[in-house]
């Protein structure tokens, strides 16, 4: 081989060059495709044909058996195939009123919440976007640093809070300016405390991003020509910081409709939310095509806020 | 530009004192000596004894960490492969699936992650047999699916803040595209890969719902054995594995952001410095 390479240097050294030239460039392409495509078939597998099978047991019935369902489809003698859908698990979240109103329950309370944020969490990312450079950095990290910290455990701190004998309650009673402990833990109330402070982060990140790229100039432009400072930031600001307001709302939004932990924890017996329905079909009835009915119903909720997040975050990626 | 007013100032220090209030108050109180949460009965580290004695806490802690490990390595990997095709590889057949299966885990609500994961589990054993049983391995399966998601927007926002020219000079002077990667590309975006592999570490450690669905008998993750207690209520115990994990991530947090801040002042300084010597030149 060496010697023949050395025989014939001129030939077989081109030949040699351009099949090496080739090989490469479709070891290259191989390889690309091979980076597309191992995280790729993860994805499908493990995320979308998930939903898939979501939906198929979701039509099929519930039996006592392992895995506890009915085959959706069973080859019966003759190879005739027979299918069974059962649309039974859908008619019954609409007839149970239970459903629906943990539905509704879980919009209005993740809207409520979503607002809230909005409003406390405003001012930090606009406090922060005009701090001077060099404390941007460090009062960045310090709103993302408990975000960091278990989930768990800072929903968890908030029961020690909010109970009637906690913190809240014995300290307003020891300053004297109530009596009774005012019953704050197992309400709607802190649900709503527990989703903003988890997600805080959530819309302070994006509407600091916004609001730190916004040309402030433009502020003192408005302001030059007399307008109140209120009236400059209704007219410039916010218009300005929309896609901040848009982003954050989306990312607290979405995740506190299917929440669990936090009704679970925070919430009483009362406070309805999809997503502790949906773990109580599972996890006390057993009822896996109920459940997969119940997550089902949640995604179509969900579809079009999920949409919106993804178009903005394709768009986002586009204008950087 | 002037700097934030007295009201944004304000605004901002309540918020602080919102958002890391119940923490220091959770760790003050890990210190109680009083069985009873609310009484504060002087300082003492019993919880913390108590603790190190829980065999249940112990055993679900080391698996936990497990699990994290592996989760963290593995999502490093695939996200970046795919940080790096959505930011490096342009258009191409399925690149709109692609993006949307990358953006959809980060604010998917977990209950349905999990069910329909769990529902994969069991269809596919039945189907080919594997996975056999649920346990350490289903979970690790399920944690990564959602943390390289996390990992391919960490290293796709870094990639795209990259200059291109050094690879592209790295390219025209030969070096094959592989090599390109791992000699030009993959220390400028080391920093992103720290920080994504300690945000799937945390993400995995923390994780209960999706963990508690694809999850088997005898093995429980910490989170799950933490839930399980927290349900009955505050105890002291608690207060004390909380502080601990507070502890612990802080300061690999901090350590993180530090060596990243400096990492980069050091950068610029090369920079300014390159840039000099070549006006010194001149």
């Amino acid at each position: 081989m060496t010697d023949a390479a050395a025989g014939e240097p001129g030939s077989v050294g081109r030949a040699g060059a351009a099949l090496g030239r080739r090989l490469r460039a479709r070891l290259h392409r191989s390889g690309k495709a091979l980076v597309t495509a191992v995280p790729y078939a993860w994805l499908l597998l493990f995320f979308l044909a998930p939903f898939v099978i979501v939906l198929k047991i979701s039509l099929s019935e519930a039996a006592i058996a392992r895995p506890p369902y009915e085959p959706l489809i069973e080859m019966l003698e003759y190879g005739v195939v027979q299918i069974r859908l059962a649309f039974g698990n859908f008619g019954y979240l609409l007839s149970d009123p239970l459903y629906t109103v943990a539905y509704l329950n879980s919009v209005k309370i993740a809207a409520i919440s979503t607002l809230a944020a909005l409003i406390i969490g405003y001012p930090m990312a606009y406090a922060i976007a005009r701090a001077p450079a060099g404390w941007r950095g460090p009062l960045l990290m310090a709103i993302i640093l408990p975000f960091w910290t278990s989930f768990l455990i800072r929903v968890y701190a908030w029961i020690g809070l909010l109970n009637d004998t906690g913190l809240i309650n014995s300290a307003l009673i020891s300053i004297g300016l109530i009596d009774e402990p005012i019953r704050m833990i197992r309400t709607d109330f802190a649900v709503y405390v527990g989703i903003v402070y988890s997600y805080l982060p959530f819309m302070v990140l994006p509407l600091y991003a916004t609001l730190e790229r916004m040309d402030e100039s433009l502020v003192e432009a408005a302001m030059d020509l007399g307008c109140p400072p209120w009236k400059a930031f209704l007219a410039v600001t916010l218009p300005l910081s929309l896609p901040g307001i848009v982003a954050g709302s989306l990312l607290v939004f979405i995740p506190a409709v299917g929440e669990f932990v936090i009704p679970e924890l925070l919430g009483g017996p009362d406070t309805l939310m999809i997503g502790k329905v949906l773990w109580q079909e599972f996890f006390n009835n057993r009822d896996w095509p109920v459940a997969s009915a119940v997550a089902i119903a949640l995604l179509l909720v969900l579809v079009v806020p999920i949409m919106a997040f993804q178009h903005f975050q394709a768009r986002e990626a586009a204008a950087r | 530009m002037k700097g934030p007013g007295r009201f944004l100032l304000t605004w901002l220090a309540l918020g602080f004192v919102f958002l890391y209030a119940p923490i220091v108050i959770l760790i003050i109180y890990s210190f109680n000596a009083s069985q009873l949460v609310a009484v504060w009965g002087g300082w003492s580290f019993k919880w913390y004894g108590e603790l190190l004695r829980n065999d249940q806490v112990l055993s679900a802690a080391w698996l936990s960490v497990r699990i994290a490990a592996i989760n963290a390595s593995l999502a490093v990997i695939l996200g970046t492969m795919a940080g790096l095709t959505m930011a490096r590889f342009g258009r191409f057949r399925g690149r709109l699936l692609f993006s949307g299966m990358i953006a959809a885990p980060l604010v998917m609500p977990e209950v349905i992650t999990g069910l329909s994961l769990l529902l994969l589990f069991v269809a596919m054993e039945q189907a080919i047999g594997w996975p056999g049983g649920r346990g350490m391995t289903t979970i690790t399966i399920a944690h990564v699916t959602f943390s390289m998601a996390y990992v391919a927007v960490v290293v796709q926002s870094r990639l795209s803040g990259l200059e291109r020219s050094v690879e592209e000079a790295a390219m025209d002077l030969g070096a094959r595209p592989g090599k390109v990667f791992f000699v030009i590309t993959l220390p400028m975006i080391a920093p992103a890969l720290v920080a994504g592999w300690l945000l799937a570490f945390t993400l995995s450690l923390d994780d209960l719902v999706i963990a508690s669905f694809v999850s088997g008998p005898g093995s429980s993750t910490l989170p799950m054995v933490v839930f399980s207690k927290v349900r009955l209520g505050v105890s002291p115990d608690i207060n004390a594995l909380a502080t601990i994990i507070v502890l612990v991530v802080s300061i690999c947090v901090a350590t993180a952001g530090w060596i990243y801040a400096r990492r980069e002042r050091q950068r610029a300084l090369d920079a300014r410095m390159a840039v000099q010597a070549e006006e010194g030149a001149a």
